[in-house]
């Protein structure tokens, strides 16, 4: 084991703060860092935070974050923001709403850049995760970047996905869009003290009520009826119905709620099988990630070995070779290659 | 084809600071933006942080540069505050540690022997700022 990684699993907040940087610039020999802390992994409860930008995240993971250390655990913060596609430069702004856990080391509270990333996180963020989770944090929130619409990514990381949608943000036909009030197990009104709250939450209750294809009962051409309207759809899903939470998160209302409801979440995570199943989809997706990247990895090489892309593409332009077999040229030798040792190892 | 879209490789932090009871930030908003524009990773602290706000904000962000922004002139009691925890955290070693405002030369000196490798007084161009940052920001095994 790497000294840096028995000093992270030792609880030396530098070591984690200079793991996670080393993820981050996928420093030579983080993949092995990482490959440490798997075992030490899978313990701490995985929160998303994300909503659209100026809706309230920070200030709420600030309130949660305190709450949860009033309750003796500790936490881990990942906050992204978006990187300048120009430059790749960033200003990270969440720490600064971070006034509820001023020196508090047990908070610990790293920002992250998108680099370049679309939807809502970093690349670096899952291991980033996994080192905060090694360390040995009861909770992790993550804060994604501020998100609009089809920013959806934080779903294949967090357990409970908390989408907040500040009043007023639209029409019921927004409700009706796909994206990221698919992807809500908790959907929190923030800021609810301003004008228009309580048309989102009806709102957003209506759009919940169609999940699935039914028609709520508060939909109606004459009001409410007496006669149950429901139609029930496809049972696939039966477990967790989306729950709706107004906050002040700026005062710490309804922050309490929050953690009940967010607790149930948990729960039912735990008693359905969900969280389980949650892991198994997240690990077979970092497999499949990791395995696309180093294939690819192994690819370039050889295509360079081989005179590279531009000779390639030249030979194509001028008729020569077609692309098809340009792919077959390179694959087809490590195809060969692998069957052989497997017919061998039969 | 291969050509990964997200960057790779190492980015300078920075961490912009503002201690004490000074509510004075163009400066800091400023410099920020100039990081920025140059590549850089910048968190902005906010106003009114006390220093061990800033040495949580070091550590855990695992800065490169930690450039302190200090207008009130209580500079000599801060940032040896904010050293001295540095040093607690194992953190003091390899970062760069930065201060801009307005600094009497006696105290600046006195600022240079506790570890600050410069001050930028009013007047510092941006460009090199940027270019002292690049130079310095320490290496890391």
């Amino acid at each position: 084991m790497s000294d840096l990684v028995a000093e992270l699993l030792a609880g030396k907040h530098r070591a984690l703060a200079r793991v996670i940087t080393k993820i981050e610039n996928h420093e030579p020999g983080y993949r092995e860092l990482v490959s440490q802390l798997h075992e030490h992994t899978g313990t701490a409860d995985v929160i998303g935070i994300t909503g659209s930008p100026g809706s309230g995240k920070s200030t709420l993971v600030d309130k949660l974050a305190a709450t949860y250390r009033e309750q003796g655990l500790t936490v881990g913060v990942i906050a992204i923001d978006p990187s300048s596609p120009f430059t790749g430069g960033a200003v990270l702004g969440d720490r600064i709403r971070m006034g509820s856990n001023i020196g508090d080391m047990d908070v610990f509270f790293r920002s992250m850049s998108a680099r370049g990333t679309l939807g809502g996180l970093s690349t670096a963020t899952t291991d980033a995760v996994k080192a905060l989770d090694a360390f040995g944090k009861d909770k992790i929130l993550i804060e994604t970047v501020g998100a609009g619409q089809n920013e959806i990514d934080i779903v294949k990381t967090a357990e409970s996905v908390l989408v907040l949608v500040p009043p007023g943000s639209g029409d019921d036909v927004q409700m009706l869009k796909a994206g990221i009030l698919e992807i809500g197990d908790i959907f929190v009104v923030n800021k609810a003290d301003l004008e228009g709250s309580d048309r989102t939450v009806q709102e957003l209750r209506e759009m919940l009520g169609y999940r699935e294809g039914r028609v709520p009962s508060t939909v109606g051409h004459h009001g409410t009826s007496d006669v149950d309207a429901t139609i029930e759809g496809s049972d696939a899903d039966d477990g967790w119905e989306p729950e709706i939470v107004e906050t002040v998160a700026e005062r710490g209302e309804g922050v309490d709620e929050l953690l009940d409801v967010l607790a149930d979440h948990q729960a039912y995570l735990d008693s359905s099988g969900r969280r389980e199943q949650q892991r198994r989809q997240r690990y077979a997706e970092e497999i499949r990630t990791l395995i696309r990247e180093d294939a690819n990895k192994l690819l370039v090489e050889e295509l360079e070995a081989q005179g590279g892309l531009d000779n390639f593409v030249q030979q194509v332009v001028d008729r020569e070779i077609d692309p098809y077999t340009v792919s077959d040229s390179i694959v087809e030798p490590i195809a060969d290659c692998l069957r052989e040792r497997r017919d061998e190892s039969e | 084809m291969g050509v990964d879209q997200e960057q790779a490789g190492r980015t300078i932090r920075c961490l912009v600071a503002k201690v004490g009871l000074d509510g004075h930030d163009r400066g800091a908003h400023v410099i920020s933006r100039a990081f920025r524009d140059a590549g850089f990773e910048v968190i902005y602290s906010g106003l009114h942080r006390a220093p061990e706000e800033i040495v949580q904000a070091t550590v855990q962000e695992d800065v490169d540069v930690l450039g302190i922004s200090i207008l009130s002139g209580a500079h000599d009691t801060l940032i040896p505050e904010i050293i001295d925890g540095l040093e607690e955290y194992d953190a003091f070693e390899d970062t760069l540690i930065l201060v801009g405002g307005i600094i009497p030369d006696e105290d600046e000196d006195e600022l240079l022997e506790l570890g600050v490798s410069k001050v930028f007084g009013p007047g510092a161009s941006m460009d090199e700022m940027i270019q002292f940052v690049r130079e310095n920001a320490p290496e890391r095994e």
